[in-house]
């Protein structure tokens, strides 16, 4: 795992959505989506972004691929700072990055059939000569477990599973070296979310893809991911492999995080952590620590500095957590400072 | 095994399927045919098409013919909708006029829907700055009753059909560019845009394969809506006597050639008035249908 190849760079990354207001329409004041989000993720793994909604997993998902113009920060990409390209350069190198979305009832064009889908991504990247195209789509469909005889029927004919199989064939037909799954399985059912999956662990494997999966569901990420991002209200506050996150959890929004994940040990009653309150608001996120409202280790020291990411002793290389008390809460040293 | 790859061949080459848009018209069409007012519309529409196109050839007078002789005659069998003060003949004026209505009705919601159209995918495509510059020339369009505007605009560029055409094209533009802007926002933030976005299609593309096609809907039906109005609009421009210009058969002229008799021969003047309704209710029966049978919360 260790000394790979850097496929991403994400440093510093910020996204800031003006708020409008007034009769001049000038900008009032901003929602802090992303705030200083720095990450890498290496050739062929698959990195996992997971927290509550609204805490900016999928703005950084969008910001990377330049969806939503991020405010400020680098995304570097096989060592190219992507925020440098004009439109035009960007256009060409999206061929090497793509997103799978949500939603599958509107991630598809309802006009479209499959082949059309799949041509027009060939065509606008050029991907495959045109004498290809066809054989090519037919090849992608059965790589995602549809049938060629599916190929030039429309989208509502098919059921949400095959759609998002459809959502996948489209990113698979420019041959890209990274995939941006946001939440890419939440609004499929169960068996459906295991099915596709599977589908997109035996395509890592076969094309050789790295994954950026951006879900909230711990279930999910567990399975899939080999490493873990923990974000919390637009900063990152923990970030560390699978085992290591899941086994020697330092941050204490992760550990309420985890707790929540239903177990199907009967013997083992984990307790449940329940956080109070809201996720305050990201316009006007909190001073210091962005978690001290709710954590129940807060202290006078959170609530005035921000906690950097950092590695404790006791942690692995490349796991890091933001929280000022890890070592103390971990050593039992630091109790809950609110009942 | 072979059997399968064979199989596979087959749907290879075989398969040609019909147009995936066919589909999604069948469905408007037939939910338009279960609704007896907008068929009664549409064929009133294709039957007036008929005759502005053939009707012509089949009238029992010529239209400019005059006979001083026989001028404000009432409906008889010789002149089925009796003759106008200068003696002609107003059942093959109406008929000859129908060609100038739909024309006027027609070209003017083409130039105006075209314009409007392009204004308002872009303004909803871009928005920013773009945006409020062009909503804000639209409202500005907006804020003048479009008679008015048509009157204005006749006004400055001289009396004639041609101009009418123009000048309602022009007050028809923020409508079309309005109900566009709206449709492209709420198209435009669905994912499969962002899709295309990140697949690196060009602006160009968005709009016209993918954004365009999804908003035709709301398109015809305001357009069929608006034919109506630009219709009207038209006879009554012409009924100023800013639109057509003597001796053409327009109805608005006809209709302001036999106020002065309304009277003594109230004929002169029913009869365009009447083709007029009839024209702008059929659209507006069509259009009315259009609209709920594109809407999919009406079911089948």
């Amino acid at each position: 795992m260790q000394k790979q190849k850097e496929l991403l760079k994400v440093t510093d990354l910020k996204q800031y959505f003006p708020i409008k207001g007034g009769i001049l329409g000038r900008t009032v004041n901003h929602v802090k989506a992303v705030d200083g989000v720095s990450f890498t993720v290496y050739e062929g793994e698959t990195l996992s972004i997971v927290g509550e909604s609204g805490c900016g997993k999928s703005t950084t998902g969008r910001a990377i691929l330049r969806l939503d113009e991020p405010t400020s920060g680098e995304v570097e990409f096989d060592g190219k700072n992507l925020l440098a390209y004009n439109k035009k350069e960007m256009n060409k190198i999206r061929k090497n990055m793509q997103i799978i979305f949500q939603d599958p009832y509107a991630s598809i064009n309802p006009r479209h059939t499959v082949r059309q889908i799949l041509t027009e991504a060939m065509e606008i990247q050029n991907s495959v000569p045109k004498n290809e195209r066809n054989d090519r789509v037919i090849e992608l469909m059965e790589t995602v477990g549809l049938g060629p005889h599916q190929a030039d029927r429309l989208p509502h004919e098919f059921s949400g599973g095959q759609r998002q199989r459809i959502g996948i064939a489209r990113a698979l037909s420019v041959d890209p070296q990274l995939i941006i799954a946001d939440e890419a399985v939440s609004a499929l059912d169960v068996s459906i979310q295991a099915q596709v999956i599977n589908l997109l662990k035996k395509l890592q494997r076969e094309f050789k893809l790295t994954y950026l999966f951006i879900s909230h569901d711990l279930g999910v990420v567990r399975h899939i991911s080999d490493r873990i991002i923990v974000m919390y209200l637009g900063k990152i506050v923990e970030i560390a492999d699978k085992k290591s996150l899941f086994e020697n959890t330092m941050h204490p929004y992760t550990t309420a995080l985890l707790s929540a994940i239903p177990s199907t040990d009967v013997e083992k009653k984990k307790e449940r952590i329940i956080l109070k309150g809201d996720v305050p608001s990201p316009i006007d996120p909190p001073k210091g620590c962005r978690f001290h409202t709710r954590c129940p280790f807060a202290t006078d020291l959170c609530r005035t500095e921000t906690p950097e990411l950092r590695t404790a002793d006791g942690m692995l290389e490349g796991h890091m957590a933001a929280c000022h008390y890890m070592e103390d809460i971990k050593a039992g040293k630091h109790q809950p400072t609110t009942v | 095994m072979s059997q399968s790859t064979e199989h596979i061949e087959n749907t290879r080459t075989v398969i040609k399927p019909p147009n995936p848009r066919f589909k999604n018209w069948k469905i408007v069409y037939r939910k338009l045919k279960k609704n007896k007012s907008a068929m009664v519309g549409g064929f009133l529409i294709l039957f007036l098409i008929i005759v502005a196109i053939i009707g012509p050839y089949f009238t029992p007078y010529a239209p400019s013919t005059q006979d001083i002789l026989n001028k404000l005659q009432s409906p008889s069998a010789d002149h089925w909708l009796g003759t106008d003060n200068f003696g002609r003949d107003i059942f093959s004026r109406i008929i000859h006029g129908t060609h100038l209505t739909l024309i006027v009705g027609f070209f003017s919601v083409l130039l105006g829907g075209a314009a409007g159209v392009l204004i308002g995918i872009t303004a909803g495509y871009y928005g920013g700055r773009i945006d409020s510059i062009l909503m804000r020339l639209m409202d500005i369009l907006l804020a003048f009753p479009s008679i008015l505007l048509a009157l204005a605009i006749v006004t400055v560029l001289g009396g004639s059909l041609q101009n009418v055409i123009i000048a309602v094209a022009i007050s028809s533009v923020p409508v079309f560019a309005r109900i566009v802007r709206g449709s492209t926002l709420s198209v435009k933030k669905l994912e499969y845009i962002d899709a295309m976005r990140a697949l690196g299609a060009s602006d160009a593309r968005i709009i016209f394969k993918h954004i365009f096609p999804n908003i035709t809907s709301p398109i015809i039906v305001q357009a069929t809506l608006n034919i109506a109005t630009a219709i009207l609009s038209a006879s009554g421009l012409s009924f100023l006597g800013l639109g057509a210009q003597p001796p053409q058969p327009e109805w608005g002229a006809m209709l302001s050639d036999g106020r002065n008799f309304l009277y003594n021969a109230p004929h002169v003047a029913l009869f365009p008035g009447l083709a007029i309704v009839l024209v702008v209710l059929a659209f507006n029966m069509l259009g009315d249908g259009l609209r709920d049978a594109f809407d999919p919360k009406t079911k089948e």
